[in-house]
């Protein structure tokens, strides 16, 4: 029995033809999957698709082939197991911020009384430090907050799994720093399951527990998959002085800058789609592939994972 | 606007009004002409005709004179030609609402569905772009023919003209919500009427209710000309009656209190839409 949660198979994304066009592959045989517990960073360029391949783990597009498979069942329109924190906060402007909560734990919990209701979103309003701020509606909230509220709100369904679509891009950097900060502290508490796309190397490094490259679109790949092995109580005060950081950093910065062009059109040799390379950038030179028994002693965020 | 800024506008405004008033009473002076007739029929004529004037327009006076008539006693009833004025205006009010109402149970719910199916919004389009453009008093023969009741029949005349803006901007309204909200509800698995009631209806509230402003207006211009046209009660009737009884000053003021009711109904309407719109 592995603990693999989700399972994605082959998927791809096909947009037909426009009249005398080609058609229009997005990305084609990506392959992953993602354990329980695990915090998982996509890291990629504009228009390779990462919004879609959340869209679909959500529900909410379909794939043209391949299939998604969590917990076990296939994924087949969304569903309240998987919370999404979209990225533009989409919080219901007509709503204070209590009662867009409480719209996610009514939907949830429906036969749930009203003091339970009002106890759960008081409980989700708290953890993402917006107390005193519940009654106010989303015009009222600085940005920051806004998304805060749409963090709780997906918390709040406690699902499965969680689904971030950049939701910290449209943040200045102090503010992200501290929802950042916050999300860290949230995951660890709750052991959430939880895939995020992001723009931000740094963003990747300090959250997730792996990171996946993906090659630029059009036929975009998950080219490699960073495992980081930055101890998983990680700070965005200390991290930088980790010396396992900056290895790890250039190494992504390196793929954006320069190597995720050429991948869609050369990728190495021994690529196979299938099984995208898992690197261990913080342990060894860049583009290392460190084998599974050697990956289990000594990464600790997997290691931790699987005693979960 | 800055609170002097209100004050200055205020004051322009009155000044408006006053010169408006001081050009109306002047153009409207006695002007003393010599009595051409003899005595005998200058007495049967009028001191006005006997001195050769036009018709008289009535001054500002006379006009302010006739409102206070008006408002010391709105409601009588003296025979079905001769009823107060704001009888009439409750006859009109009345029908305008009446129409109105049953505009709303049927624009809202189709709105609704032409709005959210993309189907049906393809299949009602030629017909409501067809039906659309027909002036409402173009219904009335029609209504007369088959509904044969002349009240029921400017009813309906209300109705069919109060119908399209609200039936436009509700699947305007619908159609337009932002499809990340639609998404939330989505991936909340809500189900398709608490969807409707608690996401579509709240976004698309002001742009309703924006319809509904707009339809509101249009019957309340239009129920004037129903009711000259099917006559019997209301300010409509009440305006027409009183040009063959060639009372201007009575035209007037209805004319003024038209005005007035329609821009109390537009207000209550504006407060509405006010009510339910959200900031961004």
């Amino acid at each position: 029995m592995s603990n693999e949660f989700l399972k994605v198979e082959g998927l791809s994304k096909t947009f037909a033809a426009a009249r005398g066009g080609a058609a229009l592959t997005v990305f084609e045989n990506v392959n992953f999957t993602i354990n329980k517990g695990e915090f998982v960073c996509i890291i990629g360029h504009s228009g390779c698709g990462k919004s879609t391949i959340l869209n679909v783990l959500a529900g909410l597009d379909d794939a043209s082939g391949g299939v998604v498979i969590m917990d076990e069942r296939e994924v087949a329109g969304p569903s309240l197991d998987r919370g999404v924190v979209f990225q533009g906060h989409a919080l219901m402007p007509w709503l204070t911020a209590k009662k867009n909560v409480a719209f996610a734990v009514k939907s949830r919990w429906p036969h749930a009384d009203r003091a339970k209701v009002d106890e759960i979103c008081q409980r989700y309003i708290d953890l993402v430090g917006l107390t005193g701020s519940e009654n106010r509606r989303p015009a009222e909230l600085s940005g920051g907050m806004k998304q805060r509220v749409g963090i709780a709100r997906a918390f709040a369904i406690e699902p499965k799994m969680l689904l971030l679509d950049e939701p910290f891009g449209a943040l200045d950097a102090l503010t992200r720093g501290v929802i950042q900060d916050e999300l860290l502290k949230i995951c660890a508490a709750t052991h959430q399951t939880v895939f995020m796309i992001t723009h931000d190397v740094d963003e990747a490094i300090l959250l997730a527990d792996k990171i996946m490259l993906m090659s630029n679109g059009p036929g975009a790949h998950i080219a490699e998959i960073v495992v980081n092995t930055l101890p998983r109580n990680r700070s965005r005060h200390t991290i930088h002085k980790d010396p396992q950081y900056y290895p790890i950093r250039n190494h992504l910065v390196d793929f954006l800058v320069s190597r995720s062009k050429n991948f869609t059109e050369q990728p190495p040799a021994d690529y196979d789609p299938k099984h995208p390379p898992l690197v261990t950038p913080g342990l060894a030179d860049a583009g290392l592939a460190i084998p599974e028994s050697l990956l289990n002693s000594q990464t600790p965020p997997l290691a931790r994972v699987i005693n979960h | 606007m800055p609170r002097s800024g209100r004050a200055a506008a205020a004051i322009l405004s009155c000044l408006m009004f006053v010169v408006f008033v001081a050009i109306w009473h002047m153009a409207t002076l006695p002007t003393a002409g010599v009595q051409t007739a003899d005595d005998e029929y200058a007495k049967l004529l009028g001191s006005n005709a006997a001195k050769g004037q036009k018709s008289a327009f009535p001054s500002p006076k006379d006009v302010a004179l006739k409102m206070w008539e008006h408002a010391k006693d709105p409601f009588f009833v003296r025979g079905t030609n001769d009823q107060g004025i704001g009888i009439q205006l409750a006859y009109s009010v009345g029908r305008v609402l009446f129409g109105f109402g049953l505009a709303v149970l049927v624009a809202i719910p189709v709105g609704f569905l032409i709005g959210m199916s993309p189907l049906f919004y393809r299949a009602f389009d030629p017909f409501i772009q067809v039906l659309k453009p027909i002036s409402p008093l173009a219904w009335m023969p029609l209504a007369l023919f088959t509904i044969k009741d002349s009240a029921t029949s400017s009813i309906f005349v209300i109705f069919i003209c109060s119908l399209w803006p609200m039936l436009i901007n509700t699947a305007f309204g619908v159609s337009a919500v932002r499809r990340e909200w639609l998404n939330v509800a989505r991936t909340l698995e809500v189900s398709p009427l608490r969807k409707a009631f608690q996401v579509v209806l709240p976004a698309a509230a002001p742009t309703i209710m924006t319809g509904m402003r707009i339809s509101v207006g249009i019957a309340w211009l239009v129920i004037v000309a129903a009711e000259m046209l099917v006559g019997g009660t209301g300010i409509g009737y009440f305006v027409w009656n009183e040009w063959n009884n060639l009372s201007i000053s009575n035209i007037l003021c209805a004319i003024l209190l038209i005005g007035l009711v329609g821009m109390l109904l537009d207000q209550i309407l504006a407060w509405l839409t006010q009510a339910v719109s959200y900031p961004e």
